[in-house]
């Protein structure tokens, strides 16, 4: 149908661009329809209804649709009467809080110098293609085969731990290499730093090097071209991969789950023990509990860098 | 000329535009219709279960035997539940605990079998009818016992009736008495009570199940070894009940008694075979695959008795009807017959019609599982893979003393939802 502006070159022209400019923005919604029908269809609605599923009240077997505010009330209960001692809820979210925390610390202390080493020190495409194809490994294995494949490494007869033996540094295993905090660290590091990689390697490739040059011609030294010129022209990739990382950290129960033990809360965690009760409502509630949180600490680091203006 | 090639140029762009976005759309209506169905199959039934009972050697033997392609859907025993009450139509068979009957029944997404249908229901052990061995040894109930939920008043009725009636919630087919596993080799003294999986002795050593309405259970039984309290009924605690039990878990926990919670058959299997783990509740067959990775493992009997699981078979109620019902009275039937039994007994269950499982299976193999009696040659899996050398007696020893010694039964309690939140409460602490 965009054929049809064209056949007739030779009509008046303000006709002509009073329905060009009609074509052309039917032609856009046209564009963005599709994507925006996929996204009401997957996104809003099922969003709108774990919002309005969450003030529904339930019994063993079903939904009841009528409102209640069960979901909620029963999630912040005792964070009140049992002050000064933390509710459920509170304690959960600080855990994973920490958890995230931590995880995003170290993501991002090792992915910016994965990206910088990938952007400054490998010359070649190629290689550029086939290291940061390397950084996808993690991705290879399934989270149950990773769950078998630690215990041998890290499990109280594990490699390391004969190895600290082996070497004379302790001389009885240590326990919390596995099932523990740490764990969980290690895991969700070992499998999101990939997140941080991309696009800070995607800022920082894009970094013109005449800059560098001539803050190198001024007199720069390297660290003052790091602080001044780099990592300012790198914060676009280091919010988006800063977004990835707390998003999937935030919602996480498997990996949580699989390397804690079980035995460590994540806000993830509390949906699915709920879900696994039939409980629905009270999922939904926490779902949207997270999804408030999180949008609130991605709002904060938007704040940070306009992350629009600078794509 | 130049006015007439930038309508050119523009027309090209917009022609590009204009097929991206109808490229677009066509991507988005692959996305939105329906997969792609094969032509049905003349019987073929959609038996929903847990990959427990959903072995690929009864389906093969089914089809050989009556026709009826048996197509899997394989879930974890809550997902199974969820699938019941969300998804109603997208199976036919249903294989699940009587646990869970007290979710699915209200739902009235379920449609009993007749039992008149089912040729050897007479024969079904007592264990599950009246609560007794076929001896007539009454045995322990507290919990969601299977007679307690095994008939309804009518074909739709949404009640459990306390009278036998010829509408059966589920067609008996497996159970076990279910204890904990240990490392006799890493403990190295006898074990014979529940209380030893909450002491000190074997802290960070020692784990349970991560479904929160059973592991409280094996907590209770603790919470009775140890004398703290005695329950009227472990499986359905009062509040009060629930608070004191998870006090003494959520002690355990802090205090750094378990390594990690399991869920899943495999992690079970790693964890004790690893010596992560030296005591913890475990699965008879989950005990059988550390052995025969050739490491010492005890299912190991307690006096405190045993928790018992039972599961069966129902049909989806979009099966009512149809001509699927007859098959599926056909699948049950050919099921209970004796083959699916005796295979089912080879793997350290109990098949719910001992005689028909009797006659398929050689008098050795009978009196290893059955009897208590020591092997007199090597046992075989169902594979032909060697799981005991000759005379080898298996742990716990006869159906009788097993069965007999059952105390509870796996069970959803009536304050359930209280139950879920402490459970989450004692995670977070």
């Amino acid at each position: 149908m965009a054929v049809t502006i064209d056949t007739s070159p030779d009509t008046a022209a303000p006709a002509e661009s009073t329905f060009r400019k009609l074509t052309m923005r039917s032609i856009a919604w046209l564009q963005a329809g599709p994507m925006m029908l996929v996204f009401a269809l997957f996104f809003l609605l099922p969003l709108v209804l774990v919002v309005v599923v969450s003030v529904w009240d339930y019994n063993e077997y079903e939904m009841i649709p009528a409102l209640s505010f069960r979901g909620y009330t029963d999630t912040f209960e005792g964070c009140v009467a049992n002050l000064p001692e933390l509710c459920t809820i509170l304690k959960t979210y600080l855990k994973t809080l920490k958890l995230c925390l931590l995880t995003w610390g170290l993501t991002l202390m090792i992915g910016f110098w994965v990206a910088y080493f990938l952007a400054f020190h490998v010359r070649s495409k190629t290689w550029q293609i086939v290291l940061s194809l390397l950084c996808t490994i993690p991705f290879w294995t399934s989270n149950v085969i990773r769950m078998i494949a630690w215990i041998p490494l890290l499990g109280r007869n594990g490699l390391v731990n004969q190895g600290l033996i082996g070497v004379g540094v302790i001389n009885k295993p240590v326990e919390w290499l596995l099932f523990s905090e740490f764990s969980v660290v290690l895991a969700l590091v070992h499998l999101f730093t990939f997140f941080m990689v991309v696009p800070i390697f995607n800022s920082m490739i894009r970094i013109d090097k005449r800059l560098i040059e001539a803050a190198y011609d001024a007199g720069a030294s390297g660290w003052q071209t790091l602080v001044n010129i780099i990592i300012p022209l790198a914060k676009p990739g280091i919010v988006i991969g800063s977004i990835f990382v707390i998003t999937i950290v935030m919602g996480d129960f498997v990996t949580i789950g699989v390397m804690g033990g079980q035995q460590i809360a994540s806000a993830g965690k509390i949906i699915e023990a709920r879900l696994s009760a039939l409980q629905f409502p009270a999922a939904a509630a926490n779902a949207v509990i997270l999804l408030g949180i999180t949008v609130l600490i991605i709002s904060a680091l938007t704040r940070i860098v306009d992350v629009r203006k600078e794509l | 000329m130049t006015d007439r090639s930038k309508t050119t140029s523009v027309s090209r762009r917009s022609l590009l535009k204009g097929a991206a976005g109808i490229a677009g759309l066509a991507g988005t209506g692959t996305l939105l219709s329906a997969p792609y169905v094969h032509a049905a199959d003349p019987k073929v039934l959609r038996y929903l279960g847990t990959a427990v009972n959903e072995g690929d050697e009864i389906s093969k033997k089914c089809l050989a035997d009556t026709g009826i392609k048996i197509e899997y859907i394989t879930a974890t025993t809550d997902d199974v539940t969820k699938r019941v009450i969300t998804q109603p139509n997208s199976f036919d068979v249903l294989d699940t605990e009587y646990f869970s009957l007290k979710k699915l029944v209200p739902s009235g997404n379920i449609f009993p079998l007749d039992a008149r249908k089912i040729k050897e229901f007479d024969n079904i052990t007592p264990v599950f009818t009246k609560g007794e061995l076929p001896n007539g040894k009454k045995i322990g109930g507290q919990g969601t016992a299977p007679w307690k939920v095994l008939y309804l008043d009518g074909p739709n009725s949404k009640t459990f009736s306390a009278t036998p009636t010829e509408w059966v919630t589920l067609i008996p087919t497996v159970y076990n008495a279910d204890t904990l596993g240990i490392r006799p080799d890493l403990i190295k003294r006898p074990i014979n009570s529940w209380a030893e999986l909450l002491n000190p002795e074997f802290k960070g050593k020692a784990s349970i199940l991560n479904i929160p309405s059973i592991g409280i259970m094996d907590a209770a039984l603790v919470v009775e070894a140890t004398g703290q309290y005695k329950y009227a009924d472990k499986g359905n605690m009062t509040k009060a009940e629930i608070d004191l039990t998870m006090k003494v878990l959520t002690e355990a926990k802090k205090a750094g008694q378990f390594r990690a919670f399991w869920k899943d058959f495999n992690e079970s299997v790693n964890l004790m075979a690893s010596g992560e783990t030296v005591i913890q509740s475990m699965w008879s067959p989950a005990v059988t695959k550390v052995r025969s990775m050739g490491i010492a493992c005890t299912f190991q009997p307690l006096k405190e008795g045993y928790r018992s699981w039972a599961s069966g078979f129902c049909v989806s109620k979009a099966v009512a009807g149809g001509p699927k019902l007859d098959w599926a009275y056909e699948f049950v039937n050919w099921y209970l017959s004796g083959w699916a039994g005796a295979y089912l007994n080879r793997q350290g269950y109990y098949s719910a019609v001992l005689s028909t499982a009797k006659a398929n299976m050689t008098e050795d193999e009978w009196g290893y599982w059955m009897e208590g009696k020591p092997a007199k040659s090597d046992i075989k899996a169902p594979d032909g893979t060697l799981m005991e050398k000759a005379g080898a007696v298996r742990d716990g020893g006869s159906y009788d003393d097993r069965m007999g010694g059952v105390v509870c039964w796996n069970a959803v309690m009536d304050e359930n939802d209280y139950m879920v939140r402490k459970w989450n409460e004692f995670i977070a602490a």
